[in-house]
């Protein structure tokens, strides 16, 4: 017994200098963290109905490339774990479980889809693994108090449709709306967000409210009922197909509303060009990033930083799709908390230090868009700015609208 | 039983419940999810396997019973153990009304209406008329259970648990159903729908209740998946759902009990498997698999074990002096079958 | 008045899609008594190979002709290669074999064209004929073309001998064979010609949902309702059963319970015609004799 003691009090000690060696050099590390390595798990649609989604995962995948290329985040390299989910909730569980419990990341990042995420949300948070910037504008994502793991990242679709809302109490105060929406979560929190920002209008002013399901071939039929219900404006909550559908099906029929869509289908290269540019004139939505196909960035050296990186991490994807601007953006902000963190990698500290944006700017969101975040405020990006479409590019116009102060 | 096969299945059953103990906690809940569908393939195998009647819808049984789950636990405040029995009753009662309509329709008709009400489940559940019990397009989060007080075991373990016993009750029940009477009824049916009646049995009654009884199974499948994920959702169950509870039926062995359990472990642990070959395109490993199974298999993962064993005893001097006329499998069929219309 | 004959002419219009699908699953059924899973895949698969060579360089036509020769050898490679080990196997094994093909091609159009959507062109004038605002000329492109199509498969299937010898090996292999019909080789036929048929299905449905890997799926289904409405024995059957789908869901869905469940209410709906007439509307009764 006195052989065992010994070496029991042998491993307090080594146990003891060890503590005491890391508290010395002030590294403290979180599970999947070593001296040279962070492990960051992801989910995403790459494949199955959303699949499209799956280039954000891809371009983050390659943002991290090259941050590890430069020499990683204070000497250590990221190592980004993807899983495939197929936007299905159960399979979300079943990967995530597996990348906390299996492959034990520091935290989740990105993860894309609202159900998806819903599914996760407290299991995450009772284990108080990081559920970062996930990928879902769905207004649930900033509940600091009650789920103080969990922080959106991108301008809440609530928000977003306020902005539209009070654009058109202002200026079409006697429009006849008509809404098309994808009969799902992230449709409905739009059309929550649009009802709210109209407020005791919204009876008057809704004309007519159609829906569809991803799994439909077209959505013409609700088109035609739309244009038919004698709406003059068109709140279009679709995403990147349905909205091309959408565009090119009320410019045949001869309907001109004024169109506002909404910024999850905003871009030119997957959207509005397959609809036809010219039928896409006048649209009008909010931006937030810069959008790769408008000529008044394409100058500039963040763009060509841009394009570079494209070119030698990412080669294969769209140059023209908005999805590489928004993995790009929200991997950079990503890097920006880890390089905050320092040595203290522990999960409490990296929420810590993403509570601790302070008017973080990144070269490719728009000019004015900064992110700010603080215990009490989990929403990074609430910073919008409308633009119109004027046949080519997004025009900007008008002021970047701060959504949390025009609550 | 013979003592060989008691010891097998002693031996198997005590191999079932130590696992948890030699794994960590993600793989016993994945583990938990094979036996899951086990169940529901368990439900479906009784339909089609041994009735004929090719369903494709069974993913709406199951969302049926997850849903039953999860409305009574969190707006009834009722105890998870409750809603098993409840979600079973709910899915016979559904799936022997089903059961009316599907005598009409055969083979192929059959199988797309079923198709047709799996394609139809997710925009029902999402439709704004049932959405204050079931969410809507939010879906339902549940509390994960608690194992009773005392027992020293993971919430993960105490529902492997619980799924294996409710799996091996289930099974037990299967077991006495077909192997007596009734089996061989709906096995006639199967293979002889016309000689079946001839022979006095009553066809209408039987397809119904057998709907029925594989629609409970199936339920309390879904119930058991919505307790062990913890979420519901009108996402977690399209079409694709139905499809991989027939390749399990396929894959793990028509017209078998014990292959409803491989169909399990292949339809939660394969595609795991193909991302792990391919992370560029997986699903077309898994579809390689499937192809692959079948041509090797086409008696599923069981019927090949069942012909090992065959083998096997054949080798055997002593007892293929005893065995002289070749046993007609008890669980399978001996030649190939065919869910031909009738 | 206005409303409901643009929805009814947008009905039309979709239904000329679905009547093609549907021709195709009929082709495949009346060759090989199964049900294709896959032929929705293999169609978008096609479309992309389309889409290849017009982003090549290559005219419309060509490339259209070109695609059907493809999709024609791949059909029957597809059958002689894949299919064929599993021919005699039971029919919940070919239909596992075909919900692997279909796996398979959704993921290599995926990893191989990547998941953005991609304008398709159409082989038809931009210009509505006579400028109306109900139809597209499109749309009256393809209701016209899956005329054709059932035109030539009619008259394939009921007046050559190679299409009575293609029936014949499906409804009856063993008399066929003693008659001396290759029956493996027809059912090759069968499935290189309903290839071939999705193929086109595929260039004409591109055009109005855009080409992307997951095109098919929402199609597919309704081309199955359509073919069943119809009577899985009835090539005329099943492209009226695909216009008729494709009206009743406009108009279920404008006038009857919205988009919300319109899905619903059509599937509801074919099941109830099914009840009626459980082998479609223009199927034949199969009578067993003991």
């Amino acid at each position: 017994m006195g052989a065992v003691r010994s070496l029991m009090a042998a491993w307090v000690f080594i146990g003891g200098l060890a503590l005491l060696g890391g508290a010395a050099s002030g590294a403290q590390y979180g599970p999947g963290v070593t001296d040279t390595l962070i492990k960051i798990g992801n989910t995403n649609p790459y494949s199955g109905p959303a699949s499209a989604y799956g280039a954000i995962g891809r371009a983050i995948a390659a943002y991290f490339a090259k941050v590890n290329d430069e020499g990683g985040i204070n000497g250590r390299k990221i190592d980004f774990i993807s899983l495939d989910d197929g936007y299905s909730p159960p399979r979300t569980v079943e990967q995530i479980r597996k990348l906390v419990e299996q492959d034990q990341v520091l935290l989740i990042f990105q993860s894309l889809g609202t159900p998806t995420n819903t599914a996760v949300h407290q299991y995450l948070n009772a284990k108080e693994v990081p559920q970062l910037f996930v990928a879902t504008g769905a207004s649930k994502w900033g509940q600091p108090k009650k789920f103080p793991w969990t922080m959106g990242w991108q301008p809440n679709y609530q928000s977003e449709a306020k902005i539209y809302a009070r654009y058109i109490l202002k200026n079409k105060p006697d429009g006849k709306i008509g809404i098309l929406y994808q009969n799902d979560d992230y449709g409905k929190d739009y059309l929550q967000g649009f009802k709210a920002g109209l407020g005791d209008q919204a009876a008057k002013m809704i004309v007519a409210e159609q829906s569809y399901e991803v799994t439909d071939p077209t959505i013409d039929s609700q088109i035609i009922s739309l244009k038919n219900s004698g709406a003059d404006v068109f709140f279009d909550i679709t995403t990147p197909k349905f909205a091309a559908q959408a565009i090119r099906k009320a410019a045949d029929i001869g309907w001109k509303p004024l169109h506002f869509l909404n910024n999850v289908s905003n871009s030119v290269g997957s959207v509005l060009t397959p609809a036809g540019l010219d039928k896409s004139k006048g649209l009008i939505t909010s931006l937030y990033e810069k959008d790769p196909t408008d000529p008044q960035w394409q100058d500039s050296p963040e763009y060509l930083a841009w394009i570079n990186w494209m070119d030698k991490y990412n080669p294969d994807a769209d140059k023209t799709d908005q999805f590489n601007v928004y993995a790009y953006n929200a991997a950079m902000t990503l890097v920006q908390v880890l390089k905050q963190c320092g040595d203290d990698l522990t999960r409490a500290n990296v929420m810590h230090e993403a509570a601790n944006l302070k008017d973080f700017e990144l070269p490719m969101l728009l000019p004015g868009v900064v992110i700010n975040t603080s215990p009490s405020d989990f929403y990074p990006i609430e910073s919008m700015q409308l633009a119109k479409f004027d046949g080519e590019k997004w025009v900007l116009f008008g002021d970047v609208i701060d959504a949390s102060k025009a609550k | 039983m013979p003592t060989g096969r008691a010891l097998a299945l002693a031996a198997v059953l005590i191999g079932a419940g130590a696992l948890p103990m030699l794994l960590g906690d993600y793989r016993t809940f994945q583990l938990t999810l094979a036996l899951v569908y086990a169940i529901a393939i368990l439900g479906l195998n009784i339909l089609t396997g041994y009735n004929g009647q090719v369903s494709l819808g069974h993913g709406a049984f199951y969302a049926l019973g997850a849903y039953t789950a999860a409305i009574m636990i969190t707006q009834g405040g009722v105890a998870y153990y409750w809603t098993l029995p409840v979600a079973g009753a709910v899915g016979f009662g559904a799936g022997f009304l089903f059961g009316f309509p599907a005598l009409r329709l055969q083979g192929l008709y059959l199988a797309l209406a079923t198709f047709a009400l799996a394609v139809a489940t997710p925009q029902i559940l999402k439709s704004s008329h049932l959405a204050a019990w079931t969410g809507g397009v939010q879906g339902i989060v549940i509390l994960k259970p608690d194992p009773p007080a005392g027992l020293p075991l993971s919430a993960d373990q105490w529902l492997y648990y619980v799924t294996l016993a409710v799996l091996a009750v289930l099974l037990i029940g299967a077991w006495n159903l077909l192997r007596g009477r009734s089996g061989r009824a709906l096995e006639a049916i199967r293979d002889n729908p016309i000689a079946a009646a001839a022979m006095g049995i009553d066809l209408a009654l039987y397809k119904t209740l057998t709907f029925g009884i594989s629609a409970a199974y199936t339920s309390i499948a879904g119930a058991l998946g919505a307790i062990v994920i913890q979420f519901v959702a009108p996402d977690s169950f399209t079409v694709f759902l139905s499809i991989t509870l027939l390749v399990g039926l396929v894959v793990g062995g028509l017209a078998s009990i014990p292959g409803a359990i491989f169909g399990g472990l292949f339809v939660e642990l394969v595609p795991n498997l193909a991302e792990q070959i391919s992370k560029a395109a997986p699903w077309a490993i898994y579809g390689a698999f499937l192809i692959a199974f079948m041509y090797v298999m086409p008696y599923g993962v069981w019927g090949l074990m069942r012909s090992l064993f065959q083998r096997l005893r054949r080798k055997s001097p002593a007892t293929s002096r005893l065995r002289q006329v070749p046993a007609p499998a008890k669980n399978g069929r001996s030649k190939p079958w065919e869910p031909s219309d009738h | 008045m206005d409303l409901f004959l643009q929805q009814f002419l947008s009905g039309v219009a979709i239904g000329g899609v679905y009547a093609l699908v549907a021709l195709a699953v009929v082709m495949i059924y009346q060759a090989s008594d199964h049900f294709n899973f896959a032929q929705g895949e293999m169609a978008m698969f096609s479309t992309y190979v389309a889409w290849w060579l017009i982003a090549a360089g290559w005219p419309y036509w060509a490339a259209f002709f070109a695609t059907l020769a493809i999709s024609f050898v791949g059909g029957v490679a597809l059958e002689r290669i894949v299919i064929r080990p599993v021919e005699q196997a039971p029919v919940l094994n070919q239909v596992v074999v075909f919900i692997g093909l279909l796996v398979i091609f959704n993921a290599l159009a995926g990893w191989l064209f990547d998941y953005t959507i991609k304008p398709f062109p159409s082989p038809f004038p931009e210009q509505p004929l006579f400028g109306n605002r109900y139809i597209g000329s499109h749309e009256l492109g393809v209701i016209a073309l899956t005329l054709v199509l059932l035109v030539l498969v009619f008259a394939f299937l009921r007046l050559t001998p190679t299409g009575l010898a293609m029936r014949a090996a499906a409804e009856n292999p063993t008399s066929a064979r003693l008659v001396g019909i290759r029956v493996g080789w027809m059912l090759a036929l069968g499935w290189g010609l309903a290839a071939a048929i999705g193929a086109v299905a595929g260039m004409m449905i591109a055009p109005i949902v855009f080409l992307e890997p997951n095109m098919m799926i929402g199609t597919l289904l309704y081309g199955f309702a359509g073919a069943l409405l119809g009577g899985l024995d009835s090539p005329a059957g099943a492209v009226l059963g695909g216009i008729l789908v494709g009206i009743a869901e406009n108009l279920l869905g404008t006038y009857v319970v919205g988009p919300e469940l319109k899905l619903t209410l059509a599937l509801v709906l074919i099941v109830l015609v099914l009840l009626l007439r459980p082998n479609g509307l223009f199927g034949r009764r199969i009578v067993r004799h003991v």
